[in-house]
């Protein structure tokens, strides 16, 4: 059963179409991510889950349940906001014991239940603290409590990372990870960020200029995109543009100009030979190889625990490649290849 | 260049101009009217023994508390809704609503009090309005006592109080009222809750405004009230101009003043200036 279902909703301003119509499930107690750049149309999907905006056109089902129409306040579902939204005139424990208030929980139960929130995203102690004198990650998590102490039927959250330095998210993103599997529940998760969505999410939505473009978990998305816009969004990569040689349905070869053999790969749906496409090899698919294409080190990035190796090729063509620290090639020429069983061919997305 | 200027000598040497005319204008004269306050012939203090001990001297400075209480209280009220108007029109509403608050602040005082003389006056148009329709059978005493003070001062300062509430309103992040809705809270539980508590350092800076300014007016309760309203300004300028007895008038400013500066005391820990300063 699905506990979120988007049929068929969109939104338009005026002439302006935030949201084409789609179509999206979100299965019970999963972790859905909506990855997009700006303007994608991920934070106008959230709103309409929330209730904060009214969609143009189709339905919203949670459960099985039509809340199309139904109020905000009404839909039982849990935010949080980018900004965090914590009222500033009241301390920890009254932001987190709001929705309780709210609902006319007792007393006793209120603060038992804040009690219990506070200690799910650890912040035991800090019950009596006034906002203000919160860090931005002891915010963030005031803000997850006070969306979770509701049991909301489904939690959303809006890139409630983003004001956080990059240790600090890296941390957090594990501890949101831990506790969704600790105790799973309907999440809607809204980022930019690709690792954000790999590291957390049961799936991706892949969204661009308001379409979901692909859905599925973050292994899939990697390995098998659905276009060149997909491709890039997830992960570093190279696209070499070419004409579809030949395709079988499910294997393709690609023509490079330049090369001196077509690219084979595994063959995205959409193609037909003759079409240009492109062939997205992973950089850390391309290897040194014997015998392979002749290719020429031309910059060397050091990140750590991974070498980038930009490599021209005898035609022009760029690639990077990524090794391992210590196990790059030195000098700076080098003769390559790849697996072929790790190679998509993907329609362009123009 | 002017920058460089401006930096060099920094913001205390910006306000110096301003500061020696205050000086000059506004600091020796109260200085002298401190002096003047202290100089009647039967005794220094008399003046201020006469002024808190006469019964209708103490009956014009409850009544002139009354009447700042009061234009305080109505400004507030009426204010406030406005104000929230006024941060929730669209824009090109927005623009009709300030101007509607903007515009009478340019009018001159007495011009918009000999108007209210008019349309309230026994067969003015407000009467004839309530008549007509019925509400009253006979025209109201709107002129000359304290209905008209009330009307015709709330008029005037209202624009004091609804700037201070706009802006603190507009300063309340829509995401909290969306957060509080999120949560179930009704639109009536949001506004108590959320929107009017972040919103009372304007309501009380706003409040202040209208509470000082209310105290020491002068041209509106002098024109519209009557001889059973006197407030503490017209009773100085009763003592100036009529009775020439220049310690009185004095000692009388000195206690307006030193209520002014008692309430702005008190009032320091509630009104923000900043809430004015730092419109966004």
């Amino acid at each position: 059963m699905s506990a979120v279902r988007f049929a068929g909703i969109g939104k338009s301003f005026g002439a302006f179409t935030a949201l084409h119509p789609t179509d999206l499930d979100v299965a019970d107690g999963e972790f859905l991510t909506l990855l997009g750049p700006s303007g994608s149309g991920k934070t106008t999907l959230l709103n309409i889950c929330a209730g904060y905006l009214p969609p143009s056109r189709g339905r919203l089902l949670v459960g099985e349940r039509d809340v199309t129409a139904t109020p905000a306040r009404r839909r039982n579902m849990g935010m949080v906001f980018q900004s965090y939204a914590l009222f500033p005139h009241m301390d920890v424990h009254e932001n987190v014991a709001y929705g309780l208030r709210v609902r006319r929980v007792p007393a006793s139960e209120i603060a038992r239940r804040v009690a219990e929130a506070l200690r799910v995203v650890r912040l035991e102690g800090f019950a009596r603290r006034a906002i203000r004198a919160l860090s931005g990650g002891q915010q963030q998590r005031v803000a997850l409590a006070r969306a979770l102490v509701i049991e909301p039927d489904v939690l959303l959250m809006d890139e409630p990372l983003g004001a956080l330095d990059r240790q600090l998210r890296k941390e957090v993103q594990l501890e949101i990870r831990r506790m969704h599997l600790a105790r799973p529940r309907t999440t809607l998760y809204v980022t930019h960020d690709q690792e954000e969505a790999l590291v957390m999410s049961d799936r991706v939505a892949v969204m661009r200029a308001g379409s979901v473009v692909q859905v599925g978990t973050g292994r899939a998305l990697y390995d098998r995109p659905a276009d060149a816009f997909v491709a890039r969004f997830l992960g570093e990569s190279n696209l070499v543009a070419g004409t579809v040689a030949a395709t079988d349905g499910t294997t393709a070869t690609l023509t490079v100009p330049g090369l001196p053999h077509a690219i084979a790969g595994s063959a995205a749906s959409g193609l037909a030979a003759g079409a240009r496409a492109v062939a997205l090899i992973r950089p850390e698919t391309v290897r040194p190889e014997a015998g392979g294409l002749p290719a020429r080190i031309v910059e060397r990035v050091h990140l750590g625990e991974i070498v980038a190796l930009r490599l021209v090729l005898g035609n022009g063509l760029e690639l990077w490649c990524r090794r391992l620290a210590g196990t790059d090639p030195a000098g700076e020429g080098i003769e390559i290849g790849w697996d072929p069983a790790s190679v998509s061919i993907l329609p362009d997305a123009a | 260049m002017l920058d460089r200027l401006a930096g060099r000598l920094g913001p205390a040497a910006l306000l110096l101009p301003a500061v020696a005319l205050l000086a000059v204008v506004f600091v020796l004269p109260l200085l002298r009217l401190l002096e003047l306050s202290f100089s009647d012939p039967a005794g220094a203090a008399t003046p201020y023994v006469e002024l808190l001990h006469d019964p209708i001297y103490r009956k014009v400075f409850a009544a002139t508390a009354w009447v700042a209480v009061a234009v305080t209280a109505i400004t507030v009220l009426l204010g406030y809704p406005f104000a929230l108007a006024l941060a929730r029109a669209p824009l090109r509403w927005r623009v009709i609503l300030f101007a509607c608050v903007l515009t009478p602040l340019w009018i001159s005082v007495l011009v918009r009090t000999f108007s209210w003389m008019l349309l309230l006056e026994t067969n003015g148009p407000v009467n004839r309005l309530l008549v007509a329709g019925g509400i009253v059978e006979r025209p109201l005493a709107l002129l000359f006592n304290q209905t008209g003070v009330l009307i015709g001062m709330v008029h005037v300062l209202l624009p004091y109080a609804v700037l201070p509430i706009y802006a603190a309103l507009v300063r309340v992040d829509p995401a909290l009222l969306r957060a509080s809705e999120g949560l179930g809270a009704s639109p009536a539980r949001t506004f108590l809750r959320v929107l009017l508590p972040l919103s009372m350092p304007g309501v009380a800076t706003g409040g202040a405004f209208v509470f000082l300014l209310s105290l020491g007016f002068f041209i509106t309760p002098a024109l519209l009230g009557g001889a059973s309203s006197i407030t503490l300004s017209m009773l100085i300028d009763g003592f100036v101009n009529e009775r020439l007895v220049w310690p009185l008038a004095a000692a009388a400013s000195m206690i307006l003043l030193a209520a002014t500066l008692a309430f702005l005391a008190m009032a320091a820990r509630f009104v923000a200036p900043a809430a004015v300063a730092e419109v966004r």
